[in-house]
């Protein structure tokens, strides 16, 4: 990551909920146009760490800074894009509805929701209401909200939850896209198969940051084949030394 | 934020209000067809001189009610499901969300208070010196009131069970202590004193005036312009209490 322009800067980061510390003293980057893939154990901090970067989440101390500015900046809002975990989208309103009310928030023209729901294979439903379609394809409403400003840097917290392994593919693809459009992506995910389709990975355990790097260089340190036996062993190697201490 | 982005914000915001609206029809009843249904029952709990002269005062009162009822958990939803902190990674700024809440709900404020004015007058033969006009007036700045205190209160509840408690806990003390249950003048000077300060004794207080007095006369200009710095002051609240960062 070192050399590469920093999209996401984040330093010395803490944020305590409930009098523990939810992240406790995190410094890491993202670099401009890669897709990062921010793995860890459910608890470890990923959703905290992903709203601290978009500018929603409440920090007690350190800097978080996205294209250079601080984050949660008023320039920032019409250049990042957020998809929360729930799908966070109007369940009581069709899908074109949806799209129409944040593409007008947003400033962004029709052109651009016909783009979208061609590329994310929503264009038959947006007559349907949200709440009457499955998971996977009110993930693909969510992801297509976080999309229609056209932004800079995109934070997706589990977009790919709910799925098929066909949708997922094609997703992973349009990331891939978007990344060498010149543009950023922060993915969190539990699924190992995605781990290894990131440029780079964010290892993240009880608020701290485990290990940073590309795929093959974490498993590598870890003397893993793969992501997932390096996750598992860095985690595990980590548990220890708590229960040592 | 510059004025154009944030007019066609707010405009965006009032028609999605508006489409959920029309896709939730129990709700647009609750709005529209419940009131003149209470107000009905009441003129026939009573009277007919009873019902001229509450009647005013408790036109004011029943939209008061459920425009609260309603808006609190609609601004509720919003927060409980994610998408107001997803509006707060966007453009949109606090008093544009706000104004498309207040642009929809005010519109529907009119409606219903212009089918409750035509019910009550049209078919229940209410009977008031003020006259239709005032008597609309009155009804359409009480359902804002609520409104906008909804939208207010809404920031303390969590879940739309606890909205349902602040309909015992907010709203009926006001009731109880606007004079719509008996004259203010006899209250304990320290109940007298609270209700001064609650807005919905002002509503009350129109409403009771219009009934024997025409024209604008001082009280009406009094309570109206009360009720109206209540309204923007809520709004205002309202706005400022949409947390951009939260733990």
């Amino acid at each position: 990551m070192s050399g590469a322009r920093a999209a996401v800067e984040v330093r010395d980061l803490v944020v305590v909920r409930g009098g523990r510390a939810v992240l406790d003293g995190i410094t890491l980057s993202v670099a401009a146009g890669t897709v990062t893939g921010l793995l860890g154990p459910s608890g470890a901090g990923k959703t905290t760490l992903m709203r601290a970067v978009v500018g929603v989440q409440r920090v007690r101390s350190g800097a978080v800074a996205v294209l250079g500015r601080p984050a949660g900046s008023v320039e920032l809002r019409s250049r990042i894009g957020y998809q929360t975990q729930g799908s966070a989208v109007y369940g009581d309103l069709s899908v074109g509805e949806n799209l129409r009310y944040f593409a007008a928030v947003a400033g962004a023209g029709g052109r651009r929701i016909a783009e979208l729901v061609e590329s994310l294979r929503i264009r038959d439903l947006t007559d349907h209401v949200v709440d009457h379609r499955s998971g996977g394809q009110r993930a693909r409403v969510s992801l297509a909200v976080a999309l229609v400003g056209g932004p800079e840097v995109l934070v997706l917290d589990e977009p790919t939850v709910g799925l098929d392994p066909l949708l997922r593919r094609d997703m992973w693809h349009l990331f891939h896209g978007l990344a060498a459009d010149g543009r950023t992506l922060l993915v969190s995910t539990h699924v190992m198969d995605e781990a290894r389709r990131c440029t780079d990975l964010l290892l993240l355990q009880d608020g701290r940051l485990l290990a940073a790097g590309p795929p093959q260089e974490i498993a590598g340190s870890a003397h893993a084949d793969a992501v997932e036996d390096a996750f598992i062993r860095l985690v595990e190697a980590q548990e220890r030394v708590a229960v040592g201490r | 934020m510059s004025r154009p982005a944030s007019l066609r914000i707010t405009y965006a915001t009032a028609r999605r209000v508006a489409a959920q609206l029309r896709r939730d029809p129990s709700t647009v009843a609750l709005l529209v067809v419940v009131p003149p249904l209470l107000v009905t029952l009441v003129r026939f709990l009573f009277h007919e001189t009873v019902f001229d002269r509450l009647g005013a005062a408790l036109l004011g009162v029943v939209p008061f009610i459920v425009m609260f009822a309603v808006t609190a958990v609609a601004m509720l939803r919003e927060r409980t499901t994610g998408t107001l902190e997803r509006l707060m990674v966007t453009p949109a700024g606090r008093l544009d969300i706000l104004g498309g809440y207040a642009v929809t709900f005010g519109l529907v404020a009119l409606v219903q208070s212009a089918v409750l004015v035509a019910v009550a007058s049209g078919l229940l033969g209410l009977r008031l010196t003020g006259g239709i006009g005032l008597l609309l007036a009155v009804a359409v700045l009480d359902g804002l009131l609520g409104m906008a205190l909804g939208l207010f209160l809404s920031t303390f509840a969590r879940t739309e069970f606890q909205v349902g408690q602040l309909m015992p806990a907010f709203v009926l003390p006001q009731l109880l202590l606007s004079g719509l249950f008996g004259p203010r003048e006899a209250m304990a000077a320290p109940l007298r004193l609270v209700s001064d300060v609650l807005p919905l004794t002002y509503a009350v207080d129109l409403g009771q005036h219009i009934t024997g007095h025409a024209g604008l006369t001082g009280t009406v200009i009094r309570d109206a312009t009360i009720l109206t710095a209540a309204v923007t002051l809520a709004l205002l609240l309202a706005a400022f209490s949409l947390r951009r960062r939260t733990a």
